[in-house]
């Protein structure tokens, strides 16, 4: 029985388990509950992504209606990897969440957040696996709604105008995504992405086509905050409660990114999108420059949560990067980006929200002399920092070498070279806080004395994390292979949707085809 | 007999320094190097530990006659400097200073490339903790701009070795040389600029100038000794012979000696010999052959020693006196004795005085100059060693322990320190009288040198070197500089006067005009820091402060989908 609905899971247990957290009413008790519920969030996607890798493709139909008319939850290699890393973080920022909630949250609203932060994770495990464009916009408003729901929560007053900000962006981006949903459905008839990929190259010079996709890449470029569309996000971060810019930054924009690659490569296909639009070009041109100017936007600021929002930015600059060289080394250099990224802000915001909890300010002079106070959490947020400067032995060396080897696999030396340079910011970034840290004195005061450690419920979360940082930074076996082997079947994905072309562009397929071949050998 | 991998005695005793205190700290702090010498006694020659990564085969950790003289050298160095750090109650830089140490270790027994630069950066990483430990916001943002040059130099290496990797399908450390076919001549490239920059290649050597001098007494005893002999070991592995590197060597050797005497902080004095010894060694890579990289690695070997040692009597004058301006002391032979002893046996090894152990090495690369017919070279190396001997044999001891008395009284440093420098004196003195028997037992080149079957040549050598020293001690009381024309017209007159003056002018062009560049970067840098980064109030301002307006973002929004529309449209 569990077996047969596998798939649906994910999805329907946090989004039952939402107004139940609600209804438990005690903090504690809504705490543990929501905690269970996504620890069995995360053992179910870790059984997906078994099932996927050994069996392929899981499809399930909701309702029981068949593919197309019914919608379709689709589990992949790439999806299932994408779910497995959203659930685990889920779990962990809900464990560290008790303490820090208690700190940064009013009492009355601690349920309404352990349900905010299910309706969320539904929302996101629902854009994951789902296989139909719309049904992708419904959940993609239910993890939106939820988030700005958390964002606002924070007792300090100024999260309402960042939520504000940030409602009114991701409503324009959700209402892209669904003008170009609707036109894609005016001129096929259909909703379901597998069905819109094989009659979307029948229509291969349609404007309304093309003038959809350019929709929904504005939209989904919004919500995982692409330069120039990225501003709602570093005060979006830094007035949320800790736990959950923790939460966020390493999950929603990832799927905002994973929703990308999605549009790309299994609905419109490479083809379309790079060579028939052009669209590489601009979003490499975009991506670098997110890199450089979001890296040095966070040398300057002087919140650490807003430095560490801006490299977010930046980061995501790298995965862009990644898809936007076109080829199953770059898509899988984003693909582990995704994922390793997700461990080292994690970690680093967890790391911060615990100054916080005990500091009561994220400002970098608050990091002063907290090396010998808090030793264990800045070790974490050292190690995380290490990782995101690119550090070898960390997560973040290996995101860096795929990008680099698939940038030079194309020959292109300008990528190749600004990839490895702009990690010469976040030595500038990460160097200051550590510098607060280690070196300077604690200030004077009456309540520095009383500075310690936090409790283990926020340390474990934020370590566990960190270990994983060093673990896959070891070893690169689980990810690499998950990564290779989804961009591997997004290429095949694409070439399989592209085969049902009438002949005349079998040969340029033919071509792409076997790029993808040779450059998976 | 079992062997541990070659770095891990010194990265447990850096673990157990974290958490140990007092005495004990102490005592395993000086066991690490101890131990971890021992443990390179027992290595069989040959891969030690080999794995496969990401489908390369790697070699981790392999030993040969090179990677074990340089082993040898870093634990007798780390021994010597952790001694020296003993008095310090600072627990970052006993931690970062073996760490560093460990990774230096492990750097030169790297038998692939990607290990190779997993600790080149573990170099860097380390080392800055020990510029940043001074605590003061010179070191703090001089570590920031020695941390992002060694960064740079990685990922320079990284490129590189991925170029490799790509190429020849394999990432193991062999020679590299020069001379390649397409894209692997890049890679080339970019590894030696990588290795360059640590090696402090003219014009790459600000970092070395900038941040040793900032860094804590005992922190700077760890930087002299290992990051640019890391480089060294490293072109000596990847570029032995190749030519090029002998006019580089010959412009590290000479020019910073016009800096070195105008500099008035002592330790930055050092810095700038350092650069200088350095040249040496690499015009003995560049010469290529047996006897020259013999010489080049003994040199290595005895530099990391005797420029310790004249680094560690510095360290005891700032430590005491609170001041290293060359201006501001003087007169401290009085109250430190045995400091004033030890440094002058520093410099006269650094001034190559035979039976100290600068005296061997230096001919042997010298000899091998002349005996492949660099005879430019030769006069310039002379030249060079003329002015090792004037700024760092005389100016050293002299302003800091003679000169005009400025009054200072102190005390001898801590014991500990003035063991670690008795220790490195003793050193200095064993290799240069008993070469045969110790460092020159290690060399890794099958050469049948016998340092004094030349003995003619080295005495005419060092007649030189005795003329030049009589000669400087007399101009010193009333012709200060010392390169006033002097009447006669002897051969020397031509590298003595005109060497110095050619050189001086090309220099001093090149120099200006790379100083104007770099002037114009750092201020455009600075300007653009100024303009969004409030320093007083630490917080961004301008443009980089403010929040956008969600008007703004909407903007944008249009602008982007307008921008992908008529990419379509144009397309």
């Amino acid at each position: 029985m569990l077996e047969q609905h596998l798939a649906a899971l994910p999805i329907i247990l946090p989004l039952i388990a939402a107004p139940v957290a609600l209804i438990l009413g005690r903090s504690v008790l809504s705490w543990g509950f929501a905690t269970l519920v996504s620890g069995l969030a995360f053992i179910f996607s870790w059984q997906l992504l078994t099932a996927a890798l050994s069996e392929g493709v899981l499809s399930y139909a909701v309702g029981g209606w068949a593919p197309p008319w019914g919608i379709e939850l689709r589990v992949d290699v790439a999806n299932a990897f994408v779910l497995l890393a959203v659930t685990a973080i889920s779990t962990l920022v809900l464990v560290y969440s008790k303490d820090s909630i208690e700190k940064e949250v009013k009492a009355a609203n601690h349920s309404l957040y352990y349900t905010a932060h299910l309706l969320c994770l539904a929302g996101l495990s629902g854009i994951l696996i789902t296989g139909d464009a719309f049904n992708l916009f419904v959940f993609l408003e239910v993890s939106s709604l939820a988030t700005y729901t958390l964002v606002s929560l924070a007792a300090d007053r100024r999260c309402l105008t960042a939520a504000f900000r940030y409602l009114v962006m991701g409503t324009i981006g959700a209402t892209f995504i669904l003008i170009g949903v609707g036109m894609l459905y005016m001129k096929t008839g259909t909703l379901n992405m597998l069905d819109l990929a094989g009659r979307i190259d029948l229509y291969d010079s349609s404007r309304t086509i093309n003038t959809g996709l350019a929709f929904i890449m504005v939209g989904v470029s919004i919500k995982l905050a692409l330069f120039p569309l990225h501003m709602w996000l570093p005060p979006a971060y830094t007035h949320a409660p800790s736990a959950v810019t923790a939460f966020l930054a390493s999950t929603a924009t990832k799927v905002a990114v994973y929703v990308m690659i999605r549009f790309i490569f299994t609905v419109f296909g490479i083809e379309h999108v790079f060579v028939d639009m052009g669209m590489g070009l601009i979003l490499m041109v975009l991506a670098v420059v997110a890199i450089f100017k979001c890296s040095y936007m966070a040398t300057v600021q002087s919140n650490v949560k807003t430095v560490l929002a801006y490299s977010s930015v930046a980061q995501i600059g790298y995965m862009i990067l990644g898809l936007s060289l076109v080829s199953v080394a770059g898509l899988m250099a984003s693909m582990i980006h995704i994922f390793n990224h997700a461990l080292m802000k994690g970690a680093l915001f967890m790391a911060v929200g615990a100054v916080f909890y005990r500091v009561g300010s994220v400002d970098i002079k608050a990091f002063a002399g907290l090396g010998r106070k808090m030793p264990l959490t800045m070790a974490a947020f050292t190690i995380a920092g290490l990782s995101i400067i690119g550090v070898p032995l960390t997560v973040g060396f290996v995101s860096k070498w795929y990008l680099v080897t698939a940038a030079l696999e194309q020959d292109n030396w300008i990528v190749a070279a600004l990839v490895l340079l702009g990690s010469l910011f976040a030595i500038v970034y990460i160097g200051r806080v550590l510098e607060a840290a280690y070196f300077q004195k604690l200030p004077e005061s009456q309540g520095s004395k009383s500075i310690k450690e936090v409790s283990w419920l926020m340390l474990v979360p934020m370590w566990v994390l960190v270990i994983a940082n060093i673990y896959f930074g070891i070893d690169t076996t689980l990810t690499t292979d998950a990564a290779n082997s989804a961009s591997e079947w997004l290429f095949q994905a694409d070439a399989m949707s592209e085969s049902k072309v009438p002949e005349g562009q079998v040969s340029e397929n033919h071509v792409l085809e076997e790029r993808a071949q040779e450059v998976s050998s | 007999m079992n062997s541990v991998i070659p770095f891990l005695p010194l990265l447990l005793g850096a673990l157990a320094a974290i958490v140990l205190r007092g005495w004990l700290r102490n005592l395993i702090m000086i066991v690490a190097p101890v131990l971890g010498a021992i443990n390179l006694m027992g290595m069989d020659h040959g891969v030690f530990w080999s794995l496969e990564f990401m489908g390369y085969a790697l070699e981790p950790v392999k030993v040969d006659k090179l990677s074990l003289m340089f082993g040898y050298l870093f634990h007798l160095a780390s021994l010597i400097a952790v001694i020296y750090a003993l008095h310090v109650k600072d627990t970052v830089q006993h931690v970062a200073g073996l760490a560093y140490a460990a990774s230096a270790v492990g750097a030169v027994f790297a038998g692939d490339l990607l290990t190779l630069f997993i600790f080149w950066e573990l170099l860097a990483l380390t080392s800055v903790f020990l510029i940043w430990a001074r605590r003061t916001d010179r070191a703090y943002a001089s570590g920031i701009r020695y941390l992002i040059i060694q960064v740079l130099s990685g990922v320079l290496l990284l490129v590189g070795l991925l170029i490799f990797a790509r190429v020849n399908n394999s990432l193991l450390f062999t020679q590299i040389g020069l001379q390649h076919e397409g894209i692997a001549q890049v890679g080339a490239w970019l590894i030696f600029f990588a290795f360059g920059i640590k090696c402090a290649f003219p014009f790459m050597h600000n970092w070395l100038t900038d941040s040793y001098p900032e860094a804590t007494p005992s922190g700077t005893i760890f930087l002299a000794s290992f990051t640019t002999k890391v480089a060294v070991y490293a072109f000596a592995r990847g570029y032995p012979g190749e030519e090029i590197l002998v006019w580089i060597g010959v412009t590290m050797a000479c020019f910073p000696i016009f800096f070195a005497v105008i500099e008035n902080d002592l330790r930055r004095v050092l810095a700038y010999s350092l650069i200088n010894q350095i040249g040496f060694m690499i015009v003995g890579i560049g010469i290529g052959t047996a006897l020259a990289l013999n010489g080049a690695v003994a040199h290595a070997f005895n530099d990391v020693i005797f420029k310790g040692l004249l680094m560690m009597t510095m360290g005891a004058v700032l430590h005491m006196t609170g001041k290293i301006n060359g201006s501001e002391l003087g007169g401290l032979y009085k109250s430190m004795p045995k400091t004033t002893v030890l440094c002058i046996v520093g410099a006269a090894s650094i001034s190559a005085f035979p039976l100290f152990s600068g005296f061997v090495s230096k001919s042997m690369i010298m000899a091998a100059a002349v005996a492949e017919g660099y005879d430019v070279v030769w006069l310039l190396l002379l030249f060079a060693a003329a002015g090792v001997f004037h700024h760092a044999g005389i100016k050293i001891p002299y302003f800091a322990f003679f000169a005009h008395d400025s009054g200072i009284r102190t005390t001898e440093p801590p014991k500990n320190m003035l063991i670690a420098m008795t220790l490195a004196a003793i050193a200095c003195v064993v290799l240069g009288t008993f070469p045969a028997q110790t460092v020159y037992a290690l060399l890794p080149w099958e050469h049948s040198y016998q340092p004094y079957d030349v003995t003619h040549v080295l005495t005419q050598l060092q007649l030189l070197f005795f003329s030049a020293l009589a000669f400087v001690w007399l101009n010193l009381k009333n012709m200060y500089p010392p390169e006033l024309p002097s009447t006669n017209l002897d051969a020397d007159w031509f590298y003595r006067k005109l060497a110095p003056a050619v050189v001086k002018r090309v220099a001093g062009t090149t120099y200006g005009a790379y100083v104007s560049v770099e002037n114009s970067v750092i201020l455009s840098v600075k300007r653009m820091v100024q303009n969004s980064y409030d320093a007083e109030a630490g917080q961004p301002k301008g443009y980089f402060a403010k929040l956008w307006p969600t008007e703004t973002m909407v903007v944008w929004v249009a602008i982007l989908l307008a921008v992908y529309l008529l990419f379509y449209y144009l397309h």
